[in-house]
């Protein structure tokens, strides 16, 4: 049987992430169709079908589905579940906030953050802040996953489109309703899968300090993450939180400025290629993560360090 | 209105865990046991509530071993009326927590359901989204800032990107982000006080669930160590190192 992976996309552009689920799908080698729930989004169904190993596209284009809220969109994936032997959504706050919703209507369990697919039915799945794996058997006819984007290879464009095909959508009684968006801005790549972070921890002291990190990534072309103390101190955004509860990156280089390195942000950076660490503290938990520390004054090396890029 | 708040014993967050020797588990024994700090951000955000007069009553709820009751009795000191300790032996998979807070709420009728995003043990975040499907009610998962409109809750959520502001008619389960609110501390006298509130135990039997197993935990092993990395003395090595040893950038 198939494979089901719901696409996340924001009714004009299919996600990173999304490829990379479908990388995830890839390696149970069986027949995959991408699902598009959205409105107005004929161009993502284009994009979608276009992908390496998409045999088919299921585009539901309807008002119900502009925002993508969990009551409609679960109802939905629940209800085209039972065609399918997976369902995968990428680990992301779409994701999280569907796919639970849609195993409940279904009465079936959940794998989440999958980081490696064993077979069919077993996958790894870290568990304490990632301070373990766990190996877990879906005992489910129809097992749904999501799927940790930055530990898979995204597929890339294939040959042929596949074909697209109208799914009807499904009505739901819902007292839920979209009020507004306010989306950070930024010109810099997408942190889960920017190559280069430069995050930034309370050790920065002022949000025009903090400015001092955007400089060092504009040179490197990276993306800006902080830390939990960083992000509650206000100098940075909610979004740009990495740890266990904020966002998970993989980068190739990762540069941790002023952070100390709390189990919790150590969860979100434990994949990433080459770590660096910058802090005046030589005991800082961070150094046992580092492949590269330097223990200094910040305020005295990033001048430098930008300067020397 | 009536606000059912959940509260789940977990591994104090400070605590790095260690997997057993025969990698059957993480290791719980003689560790430090604490509220998870995002069910401890739901109880505050339901006092809250009741202090601004929007809430009536809170019933705080937790589904796990008798040891639990100590983390019920921690939210009862925080402002919580009553406890309801939901006594199951091992840990429950999400969807039968779901299942046991919609017998529940059958019997509450809460107009609010509120709970943690994510409890830092399993680290699954599903048991709000599961719990909302069963009752058929509306979902606001991540929250970081509810606000009273009329009738209805409007809600702010953490999501990728930056904040979405969605409008709930209750009843609804809402999961708490971490900046949603600081919890308080219990004060020595409201910890007296909490011992005379009323706590009760149920069962899963008395709630008509039979826990159902729909994943199985084969085994748990630490992740791959990451090999022990050099200190530079200055910034000229770090770039050097980056450049020609790491060769991370150009």
């Amino acid at each position: 049987m198939s494979i089901l992976v719901v696409a996340e996309h924001d009714n004009a552009q299919l996600s990173a992430n999304t490829r990379k689920v479908l990388g995830a799908a890839r390696e149970l080698n069986t027949e995959v169709h991408l699902l598009v729930m959205g409105h107005g989004c004929a161009a993502v169904s284009e994009q979608g079908c276009r992908l390496d190993g998409v045999g088919r596209v299921l585009l539901a284009d309807d008002a119900l589905y502009q925002h993508q809220l969990a009551e409609p969109c679960a109802a939905l994936v629940s209800r085209l579940a039972t065609q399918y032997r997976h369902v995968l959504a990428p680990a992301t706050t779409f994701g999280k906030d569907v796919l639970p919703r849609a195993a409940a209507l279904l009465g079936v369990g959940m794998v989440a953050d999958v980081v490696e697919v064993e077979s069919e039915d077993t996958f790894v799945r870290p568990i304490y802040a990632g301070n373990a794996l766990a190996r877990v058997q879906s005992l489910d006819p129809v097992t749904l996953l999501t799927v940790r984007p930055t530990a898979f290879d995204p597929v890339a464009e294939g040959g042929e489109p596949a074909p697209v095909e109208t799914v009807a959508a499904v009505a739901v009684d819902n007292s839920s309703r979209f009020v507004g968006d306010e989306l950070s801005a930024s010109e810099r790549p997408e942190l889960t899968s920017a190559r280069v972070v430069v995050s930034g921890g309370r050790g920065l002291g002022s949000k025009e300090q903090f400015a001092l990190l955007e400089q060092l990534a504009d040179k490197l072309g990276a993306a800006v993450g902080a830390s939990r103390a960083a992000v509650d101190a206000g100098l940075a955004d909610n979004d740009q939180q990495v740890g266990q509860t904020g966002k998970i990156v993989a980068p190739e280089l990762y540069i941790a400025v002023g952070i100390s390195g709390a189990i919790q942000h150590l969860a979100g950076i434990k994949d990433a290629k080459i770590i660096v660490a910058i802090n005046k503290d030589e005991d800082a938990p961070i150094f046992e993560m580092a492949d590269y520390g330097l223990v200094a004054d910040l305020f005295e090396v990033l001048p430098e360090l930008i300067e020397k890029l | 209105m009536k606000v059912l708040v959940t509260v789940k014993r977990v591994i104090d967050y400070h605590v790095r865990v260690r997997v057993r020797a025969d990698g059957s588990d993480v290791d719980l024994n003689n560790v430090k046991m604490a509220a998870n700090p995002f069910c401890e951000i739901a109880v505050e955000e339901a006092v809250r509530m009741k202090e601004k007069g929007w809430v009536s009553e809170i019933v705080a709820v937790s589904v796990g071993p008798a040891e639990a009751s100590e983390q019920l009795r921690a939210a009862l000191a925080l402002g919580a009326d009553s406890a309801i300790l939901v006594e199951t032996t091992g840990s429950a998979e999400p969807l039968t927590v779901a299942r046991l807070l919609a017998a529940l709420c059958e019997r509450e009728n809460p107009d609010l359901v509120l709970m943690g995003k994510q409890s830092i043990d399993t680290d699954h975040n599903q048991a709000g989204q599961m719990l909302a499907a069963l009752n058929g009610w509306p979902q606001a998962t991540f929250a970081s800032a509810i606000e009273r409109d009329g009738d209805e809750l409007r809600v702010t959520r953490e999501v990728d990107g930056g904040l979405r502001t969605q409008s709930l008619v209750p009843p609804a389960v809402i999961t708490t982000d971490l900046r949603l609110n600081e919890p308080r501390f219990a004060s020595l006298p409201n910890i007296m006080k909490a011992k005379q509130k009323p706590l009760k135990t149920l069962t899963p039997d008395e709630l008509g669930v039979t826990p159902e197993q729909h994943v199985r935990l084969l085994g748990v092993s630490e992740p791959p160590a990451r090999k022990a990395g050099i200190r530079v003395a200055d910034v000229a090595e770090l770039v050097n190192k980056l450049k020609n040893e790491a060769k991370v950038i150009p």
